[in-house]
């Protein structure tokens, strides 16, 4: 089921939570949302769920309009962050639930083979009578999947569904989730605030700040070429250097970039950890080291430019110097972008 | 030696189980006792006699209507106060506690005012032809009254940290508003349910102050049990007194037994392995 918003707007109060976003989401994509915290993302998915009425704008499921059709009625499999299974019902019970309440009338024995069914390709089986008290964490969002897989649903809708687990488990169930996605076709759509969550998981990640959609895209896409500073910072570490664009050159300490279609004015140089080379002499922004660390893989190089700015970069084990060592930085890849 | 973090369990174990002995047990031992003196014969005449049969009707059908009553009104108020804010939310709330504070004396005579013909309740309850002063009905009053406070404060700390989130998963698995809250909200609400019902009921049937102004107090039609057991203590016949109180304590005990025994098959999910 294609999924489309058209300009949905969200007010709570006096604030504005998502602002004018449309989005398509196509039939069997798997999308993340991506955003920091009051960046709207999780407002967006209760409104394709119902949770939420949208202010203004539409939500279109193909091509009918859901924008007010009740939740109940509308069809979604929704998974919360914090499970939200009912504590006093079994496991079994608990997927059950929704063919149970559905208009649907199933025989009881019918009820039973599609739990059966949903424990197995959660891979359950036979925890079915154990109450969510007493499973873990990570079978309790398994668990909740089925629930959302048993009715059925037109599109999955995950809100966070790994954020109260632990890093393994979450890295674990962050592959089944695909597998699972690939096994059964159905559209889903999912809210996070890890990028390596959604980098790892979706076809496509939609970048959010502040109610609005800075950038959307292939993995692939928003990690090779972020449009802004925002997404350049959002998706992982970047070091800034702030710098002067004149006749669509960059410069920050006489040092030259390239900032083609750049109008003159303030702008800055951003570029990963990973795209840093230590020069001893030569070209590059000069600095001193003021600390090495190590880690398993690389030894990170806090360091500080001659124009007072702090940046970090990744080396190689071997990096041979220490604290306190002047120098050039390098920079691969660097990207500019205009500041104000 | 096993070190627990407050200090001195054997001596406030001790001090609670003499205290809890003497101001609990003690008084029901001397109550047992008193009504033991009368021998079986007379036991069973005087607790069975056709004005204590017909006053344990009045009393436990009034307590059981109150009750009833108090189970869904409460439940609604308790939800009103956590689910929504409305101006003078707080006032409310501060109000259910009222008739904890209030001498039941008070309330009787209050109630007996409003309710009697000429007051502001009774005067046009009367006109559509419904008697509440000196009538059972009177009695409900009294015994809802003094007894709404437990279902809704047993309900509402519960109600707030019931998870809206389950509410909204029973929506989005296609759940009426009827179904989440019958198959959802009300399941997870029944142990605390239970236990306001039980001491509301509880109190209904003991209580004395409140009923006595409002009830009329005929014997066979607005006679409560309470007040045939101070009837005749104050006919200096302690051991029919003691007897009749007896059947209340026995009454309020199984009653209590049984609503645990509920409670605690309500609660067996919270059961770990």
């Amino acid at each position: 089921m294609k999924i489309s918003l058209d300009n949905v707007v969200k007010t709570f109060d006096t604030f504005r939570a998502v602002h004018g976003v449309s989005l398509q989401i196509e039939s069997g994509e798997l999308v993340a949302l991506l955003g920091p915290s009051g960046s709207g993302k999780t407002t967006i998915l209760r409104m394709v769920a119902g949770l939420e009425y949208a202010d203004g704008g539409h939500i279109y499921f193909g091509e009918e309009d859901a924008t007010d059709i009740p939740v109940r009625d509308r069809g979604v499999g929704f998974v919360f962050q914090h499970y939200a299974l009912f504590p006093h019902m079994t496991v079994a019970e608990n997927i059950a639930f929704g063919m149970k309440v559905s208009k649907i009338r199933r025989s009881a024995e019918a009820i039973r083979e599609r739990v059966e069914e949903l424990l197995a390709l959660v891979q359950l089986s036979g925890l079915g009578q154990r109450f969510p008290g007493q499973i873990s964490g990570g079978q309790r969002q398994r668990v909740a999947l089925a629930r959302a897989l048993a009715v059925d649903p037109r599109v999955l809708l995950l809100d966070e569904p790994f954020g109260a687990l632990d890093a393994n488990v979450r890295r674990d169930l962050r592959r089944w989730l695909r597998k699972i996605h690939d096994e059964l076709g159905i559209t889903t759509l999912f809210v996070t605030h890890d990028q390596e969550e959604a980098l790892d998981l979706a076809d496509r990640v939609v970048i959010l700040d502040k109610g609005r959609i800075v950038q959307q895209g292939t993995p692939e896409e928003v990690c090779r070429s972020p449009e802004n500073a925002f997404v350049m910072r959002f998706l992982g570490d970047a070091n800034a250097l702030p710098a002067t664009v004149r006749d669509g050159k960059a410069y920050v300490q006489d040092v030259e970039f390239d900032a083609q279609g750049l109008a003159d004015g303030a702008a800055e140089v951003l570029f990963r950890p990973a795209d840093v080379a230590w020069r001893e002499d030569g070209q590059g922004v000069p600095a001193q080291i003021l600390r090495v660390l190590d880690r398993p893989d690389s030894r990170r190089v806090l360091a500080k430019t001659t124009g007072g700015q702090s940046i970090e970069f990744d080396t190689a084990p071997e990096f041979p110097h220490r604290k306190g060592e002047a120098g050039f930085i390098d920079i691969r890849r660097p990207r500019v972008y205009a500041t104000g | 030696m096993k070190r627990r973090v407050l200090p001195g369990l054997p001596l406030s174990l001790g001090i609670t189980l003499v205290y809890a002995a003497i101001i609990i047990v003690l008084p029901l031992v001397a109550l047992v006792f008193k009504a033991a003196s009368l021998g079986f014969a007379d036991y069973w005449r005087i607790v069975s006699s056709d004005r204590a049969v017909a006053s344990y009707l009045v009393t436990v059908s009034c307590a059981l209507a109150a009750t009833l009553f108090n189970l869904v009104f409460g439940m609604a108020l308790a939800w009103v106060l956590v689910r929504y804010r409305f101006p003078g939310r707080r006032v409310v709330d501060a109000l259910v506690d009222l008739p904890f504070a209030l001498p039941t004396a008070v309330a009787g005579i209050s109630l007996t005012t409003l309710f009697a013909v000429n007051g502001w309740f009774g005067g046009p309850l009367s006109a559509l032809g419904v008697k509440v002063a000196y009538t059972p009905l009177g009695i409900m009053v009294a015994m809802a009254f003094t007894s709404l406070p437990f279902v809704v404060r047993t309900v509402q700390p519960v109600l707030e940290e019931l998870d809206p989130t389950l509410e909204e998963a029973a929506q989005t698995l296609g759940g009426s508003d009827l179904s989440v809250f019958a198959r959802v909200v009300l399941p997870l609400l029944t142990p605390a349910l239970l236990a306001g019902v039980s001491l509301s009921f509880a109190r209904s049937l003991g209580e004395f102050g409140a009923i006595i102004f409002i009830a009329g107090n005929q014997p066979f039609e607005t006679e409560i049990t309470a007040l045939l057991a101070f009837i005749r203590l104050e006919e200096y016949d302690y051991p029919a007194s003691a007897a009749i109180a007896s059947v209340m304590l026995i009454t309020a005990f199984v009653m209590l037994a049984v609503t645990n025994l509920m409670q605690a098959r309500a609660l067996r999910y919270t059961v770990r392995n």
